[in-house]
Formats: structure tokens, sequence, C-alpha cells
């Protein structure tokens, strides 16, 4: 009973996951994050088995810190995808597979492109424009394709996510609380999605929006004069 | 095979080859992805595609670009069509008792050598575990690969010339596809001749 999106625009990334954690029909946390920031300009949202999940998002989450302490540059979104795939493609063949779905969402520095990716616990990869996970494929991918357009601006990008949002708690009995985040050129920062207007207190923020937010970014933040 | 469904089929034409697939990824019937290609190229003249378990085709893929490299650098010559099938088919078997879900399809021409002058356009197939078939017309394999056959019966040809081929595996493909529900969202078809590759991708159904 969970349910994230993830929609590319012209210059960022938007990644939404559900806040509900629990059992079969029984809530037990309405306000976990499942969304993972696994560097500067790179995250997931993930699910499925609770544990796994945890264990995996960390997991995933150490290697990328370790690959930028190591190379002083961090991984790009290409090459972190496939890590993961890989990870998860060598996982699912072994005794004890990671039961874990997730939507990869970064920014590309080098190249300025924003970058999703569907991968489920087979370690299927899919490189898409927008996509889905959990119970909200089933209402929101049609409202994607009605909505989404090539080169959306932030603007355009949080109106298709609101209505993706609105569709679900529309058609599923199940009540969600929403959580997002947008990865841009200047990193990864947290969207009100449920207020009026979710870009005017993102915009009036200025510098490392995520510190001043308290999202989980790796700490500290290496700033080594290197970028990718 | 039916998790992301998926189909690829070759023929054979007069002095060339084709192999072409469809562009869907599917998590059983809801659709993911519509770029999602089959087809990998090994050299100019070699291409082959993997239909089934999408987890396995990436698996897969990486696998056989670290062999063919390997031999590559070994031998210091391009891999023939018929090495590369023999050396795709042990892959497969070594996973005899927990293989990879996918059925591979092989097109490609041989280059001319000294001991083998007049060498014949070349595709093969085979299943789970690697067991070869090599066909004289064509090769299907995939979720749409009962219709496929039906098709390609009808349609296919002895001596087809490089366009001719094209129009036949592109319609095979595409009339294939639109009767099968896991397979289709595009298509991309591959004409490999001695002295280019042509590729296009196909204005199909995406529905």
């Amino acid at each position: 009973m969970e349910c994230s999106f993830g929609i590319t625009g012209k210059d960022y990334v938007l990644l939404c996951s559900d806040t509900s954690a629990g059992r079969s029909i029984v809530r037990m946390k309405s306000d976990e994050n499942k969304i993972k920031s696994l560097g500067p300009h790179l995250a997931m949202a993930y699910g499925g088995e609770p544990g796994d999940t945890n264990n995996f998002a960390e997991y995933v989450e150490r290697n990328m810190r370790l690959y930028h302490i190591r190379n002083n540059y961090p991984l790009l979104p290409g090459p972190a995808s496939a890590w993961i795939r890989r990870t998860l493609a060598e996982s699912i063949r072994s005794r004890s597979p990671y039961s874990v779905n997730l939507l990869l969402g970064g920014f590309d520095t080098t190249t300025s492109k924003p970058h999703l990716y569907w991968i489920d616990y087979l370690g299927t990869k899919a490189v898409v424009p927008y996509a889905a996970h959990g119970m909200g494929v089933y209402v929101s991918l049609s409202t994607m394709d009605k909505w989404w357009f090539d080169g959306m601006d932030k603007k355009e990008g949080i109106e298709v996510l609101k209505k993706c949002i609105d569709e679900v708690q529309k058609r599923l009995t199940i009540r969600f609380n929403f959580n997002c985040i947008l990865i841009d050129a200047d990193g990864t920062h947290t969207i009100n999605i449920e207020s009026e207007d979710p870009l005017a207190d993102f915009e009036s923020k200025t510098g490392s929006a995520a510190q001043q937010e308290g999202i989980e970014v790796p700490q500290p933040p290496i700033d080594v004069g290197v970028t990718a | 095979m039916e998790l992301n469904g998926g189909s690829v089929v070759a023929m054979i034409g007069k002095d060339c080859v084709a192999i072409a697939s469809d562009l869907r990824l599917g998590n059983q019937q809801v659709g993911i992805a519509s770029n999602f290609d089959k087809v990998f190229p090994v050299n100019d003249k070699l291409y082959y595609g993997l239909p089934g378990l999408a987890t396995d085709v990436y698996t897969l893929r990486e696998h056989l670009r670290f062999r063919v490299n390997m031999y590559r650098m070994k031998e210091e010559r391009e891999i023939t069509p018929k090495t590369f099938t023999h050396l795709l088919s042990s892959t497969l078997y070594e996973k005899r008792f927990g293989p990879f879900f996918i059925e591979p399809v092989v097109a490609g021409l041989t280059t001319p050598t000294p001991l083998d002058p007049n060498p014949k356009p070349y595709i093969s197939t085979m299943d789970t575990i690697g067991c070869i078939t090599t066909p004289k017309d064509f090769a299907v394999a995939g979720t749409a690969a009962d219709k496929l056959y039906g098709v390609a019966e009808g349609l296919w040809e002895p001596d087809l010339e490089p366009e001719d081929l094209f129009e036949t595996i592109s319609q095979t493909l595409l009339n294939a596809v639109d009767r099968d529900a896991l397979s289709g969202w595009g298509a991309v078809v591959h004409i490999i001749t001695h002295d280019k590759v042509i590729t296009r991708t196909l204005r199909a159904r995406m529905d």
C-alpha cells in the first residue's frame, strides 16, 4: 500500500513518495520519509518489504558516499543507476534477495540534464521521463501520459505532480500524505506539495537549501573545488 | 517472458540479414517504458536480440560485452556470427539449473576469408538454456513468437534485397505485435549489409 512518483522537467527532476509505514491495512506511522538523498544531485524514492527498504537504501547511500570520498566527485545518475541495478540483479539470484523497488532521480551537472530511472526488485531498469511505483501506477501513469510534456518548467512540473496526487486521493480508498523533493542544478530541495504555491517558499530560500531544511544529505558535503 | 513482454525477429535476405524488435518494457499489463531496445550490436556485421526478462537482458548484455571484448583482445580479430552463437549458447548453459529467462536471436554476416570465400548470411536462435537452431529463413522469439511465425511464414521469400527485406521484416513485426498485448509500443529494425547497417525506428501503434 504505497505509492511514489517521479517526473522530469526541463532542468530538474521531482520525486514524490507517500509517508505511511505499516503492515497490510494497518498504518503504524504516517510521517516516514521514504526518499533518501544519495549525493548532492541524486536521490531515490524507495518502497517494498519493510526492513529491506531501509537497509538497502542505507547500503546504497554509503556506497555513493564512498565513491564520492575516493574520487572527489560524486557518481553521475547514469552510472549510479547501473550500480544500483546490478546490486539488485545480483541480489535477486542470491539466498536473501532485497525486495526493494525504487525511483532514482538525479541531475547530471556535466550535461545539465535531469535523469529518472524506474528500477524494481528484480533489477529491471527503465530510463523514463515520468514513472510511478506502487498502488499509484494504475491512476497516475495515465494522468502523466495526458499532462506531461517535454521541457516543462518547475511550475508546470509541480502542476502535473499535484494532478497525480489529486487523482490518487480521488481514486484510491487509502489516504496518503506525500513528501516531495526537487533536484536541480543547485542540489536537492524539499517541496511542500500540500501548500498552495509550493514554489514560492522554495524560491525565497537561498544557498544550500537542503541544509536549511534538514534533508538527509550525506554529511558533511565535501567541497574540494572539483565537480563532476 | 510474460513479466516484461517483448519480441524479436530476424530474417535472411540476399547477402544481407535483418533483425528487429519492439520497444516495450512492461510490468505485466502496465506499460513502463517505450524505449527499451532489445537488439544490440557486437560489431558492424553482427547484432543480437534478447527478448525475455528485462533484468536478464541487462545482465546478459553486460556479460556478453565483456566476453566479446576479451575475445577481441585475445584473438585480435572480430568474432564471427557462428562463434558468437556458441559463446552465447555456452553462457546460457552455464546457468542450466537457474537459467536466464531469455530466448536470444543472433543475426550477422561473416566476413569472407580464404578458407570460406563465400559465407552465407547467418541467423540463429536459442532456448533459455542455449540449445541452438540455425534457420535458413527467419527466426522469431518473445511473447509474440507464435504470431510472428504466422506472419513471417506468409511474407518471407528467398533472396530479398535489403530494401525489400526491410519492408518484409517491418510488416511482419508490426502486424504480429499488434496482436500481442505484451509487445509493441514502437519498433526498431536493423538491416545488415556488407558495406553498411541501416537502422530505422518504425512508427507503430502506441496502444
